[in-house]
């Protein structure tokens, strides 16, 4: 039986409820009515009184899981989207990201952020968000592109003692399916080379990885080789196996759904310039969505965001440089 | 009491002590608390101390009363704000903490990464502040859910604001919050007339905030700020309905801010006759006199008292002064309690 990206978060939420009994889930519609993508459906009946529906109101959802984590719970966030995040923002970079720093207490709360575009979701339930909660010191951020990641990062995200935002997204949600659920996964923290070339490398994370693979295929009929890393987090970045990668092709591309401003591309391009450039044979290229707010006409998201086509071209030129 | 049989003169009696003991007790909280903020202020006057001074002033009654009537050992939280001295200590702060914390300590709470009123001991019931206001509400919440999931009922989180703060959406979430997960929450809403510079008439509309009360669901009480007993009596009612699963309280104190916002701020624009209107006065001395007519304190108890407060103070202070600075090649340098996932420079441990 298949098992797609979304049974997975599912399946990990319920075995980490099942294990840890500080573990809760707290969010919008998440109880009875499973979520509004369903990725606690059955959960509450399993485990009543640990899977609790929030007023609308992120900057107290979040807020009180930091008080949750003060006294030892682990609880589960669930943003409806990723976008809606902005609202508790200050309760996640202010007071979640600075509790253990400041007071030696840890804060180990995972929020999940419904994250990246869809067709016809617009400027306002579409966004990835990866790159801003990077760069704030105190958070760690997990960008699984796989069933597998899903589940495994997940789990991980829940044991870790600190917050974890967990940036899933909705494209593969339904799309993206595996046999069976993994026994071990890499450990967070690790890049994980999707497919191994030796033309060039592109670095990309989360749905970004699979428009990347698809690239790859393209030029691989007209006889390029592409390594493809997966990030799996982009904090922390696994440095050294990008640069490892870069050691091996000499060509930088980094790709992300993200907004073109600073973020994830530009700091996988300012790594490895500062610590690789003499491993390099041309100068390292970003691919970013288009800077403007999120279309919702299908013609006009599909031209925003990197596709395998812009990642293909992008690369074809790569390699001419 | 003329017609009381002497069975209720009795128990009259015992309430009357219970009263004095409870006053009085709340009295030496004010008074430690003015007698630090008076030392920290002439320390950062004196350039010793760096960032903001930040006084309760006027507020130490509403604040103590607070602070007081929680119990840290029963598993009590208190989350206090930057007008809070009173309340901090008479919950179970010790002195100690306070005065390293505005000196950059090392061996403070906060071991000198933040400072002066950013401090607490989350684990002993007190949340270190975040300068966000109303971000502390929902907090406490936090805490009280997780105390409910094991089984706590019995436990009660108080949680501090100023007019200022009610203003915040943060507020507004934490306290309907609150509200719908029926938490045992205290909410102290101090209407000092001033958020720094902003009087009340531009930061709410409603003829009192205790008006808000009914519109959450929740129960309110309108006091009178600076008297001492009045805070006594209404935080001792809405600790004793929360710790009873009544939900949330509101105690809204009018009083007025007899500082500046923070100690470089010389708030003359507040008008020097409010003072002499409703709400304007100092509870401290108001509390003083009180003492005095009851005779619950002699003349002599209470310089005693002053006394040997300052002499806690000074001694505090010293101690705090006397402590290592925190050093910035032994600092971690990492924000995360998982080290192998720190970014940045680790040292060789």
């Amino acid at each position: 039986m298949a098992i797609t990206y979304l049974d997975a978060i599912r399946e990990a939420q319920s075995r980490a409820l099942e294990e840890d009994e500080n573990v809760y889930i707290y969010g919008q519609d998440v109880a009875a009515f499973g979520g509004a993508f369903k990725a606690t459906k059955g959960l509450s009946e399993r485990f009543p009184g640990r899977v609790i529906d929030a007023p609308i109101s992120e900057d107290a959802i979040v807020g009180s899981a930091v008080g949750a984590a003060i006294e030892g719970m682990r609880p589960i966030i669930e943003m409806q989207f990723a976008d809606f995040s902005s609202i508790g923002f200050n309760q996640i970079i202010n007071q979640s990201a600075t509790q253990f720093w400041r007071t030696g207490v840890p804060c180990p709360i995972t929020i999940r952020l419904p994250s990246g575009g869809t067709e016809g979701s617009g400027p306002f339930h579409s966004q990835s968000l990866e790159s801003i909660y990077a760069h704030y010191p105190g958070l760690i951020v997990m960008t699984p592109a796989t069933v597998e990641d899903a589940y495994g990062m997940l789990l991980e995200a829940i044991r870790i003692d600190d917050p974890v935002i967990f940036c899933e997204h909705k494209l593969l949600y339904y799309h993206l399916k595996a046999d069976e659920l993994p026994k071990t996964i890499l450990p967070v923290g690790k890049a994980r080379i999707a497919r191994a070339g030796r033309h060039a490398t592109v670095v990309a994370c989360s749905a970004m990885v699979h428009e990347a693979l698809r690239a790859a295929r393209e030029l691989a009929e007209e006889g390029w080789q592409i390594e493809v890393v997966d990030l799996r987090s982009a904090k922390p970045i696994d440095t050294d196996t990008i640069l490892a990668s870069v050691a091996r092709t000499g060509r930088l591309l980094a790709v992300s759904e993200s907004f073109p401003w600073g973020g994830l591309t530009a700091e996988v391009v300012s790594r490895v310039s500062a610590e690789g450039f003499h491993l390099l044979d041309a100068p390292p290229q970003r691919l970013n969505s288009k800077d403007t707010p999120i279309p919702y006409h299908p013609n006009l998201w599909r031209a925003h965001r990197p596709t395998w086509q812009t990642i293909a071209a992008a690369t074809r030129n790569l390699i001419q440089l | 009491m003329p017609h009381t049989t002497p069975s209720v003169a009795s128990a009259a009696s015992v309430d009357a002590e219970k009263n004095r003991e409870r006053f009085v007790s709340a009295f030496r909280w004010m008074l430690l608390a003015r007698t630090f903020e008076d030392k920290i202020a002439a320390l950062y006057r004196a350039g010793k101390i760096v960032g903001g001074v930040y006084l309760g002033r006027g507020q130490e009654a509403f604040s103590a009363a607070l602070g007081m009537q929680l119990d840290q050992k029963h598993g009590d939280v208190f989350a206090g704000l930057i007008r809070d001295q009173a309340g901090r200590m008479a919950f179970g702060e010790p002195l100690l903490d306070s005065a390293r914390t505005y000196l950059g300590s090392a061996e403070g709470p906060m071991r000198g990464r933040d400072g002066n009123i950013h401090r607490g001991r989350p684990l002993r019931g007190m949340p270190a502040m975040i300068s966000h206001l109303g971000a502390m509400i929902s907090v406490v919440n936090g805490m009280l859910m997780a105390k409910r999931f094991r089984g706590r009922t019995d436990v009660v989180g108080g949680a501090t604001i100023g007019d200022g703060g009610t203003s915040t959406g943060a507020f507004h979430e934490g306290l309907n919050q609150a509200a719908v997960e029926r938490l045992p929450l205290v909410v102290a809403v101090a209407d000092n007339q001033f958020a720094y510079s902003t009087a009340t008439e531009h930061q709410y509309a409603c003829e009192n905030l205790v008006d808000r009360a009914i519109g959450y669901g929740v129960r309110g009480y309108r006091i009178d700020g600076t008297d001492l007993e009045a805070c006594l009596e209404a935080f001792a009612e809405a600790i004793e309905r929360a710790r009873r699963g009544e939900g949330p309280q509101m105690v809204v104190g009018k009083l007025l801010r007899l500082a500046g916002h923070g100690e470089h701020d010389d708030a003359r624009y507040i008008p020097p006759d409010l003072r002499d209107k409703p709400f304007g006065g100092d509870c401290l001395p108001l509390a003083r006199e009180r003492l005095l007519d009851e005779k619950w304190l002699s003349q002599d108890e209470l310089d005693e008292l002053v006394t040997t407060t300052q002499e806690s103070v000074d001694e505090a202070v010293a101690r705090a002064q006397s402590e290592p600075d925190p050093n910035p090649f032994r600092e971690s340098w990492h924000a995360l309690a998982t080290k192998h996932l720190a970014e940045g420079t680790l040292p060789a441990d």
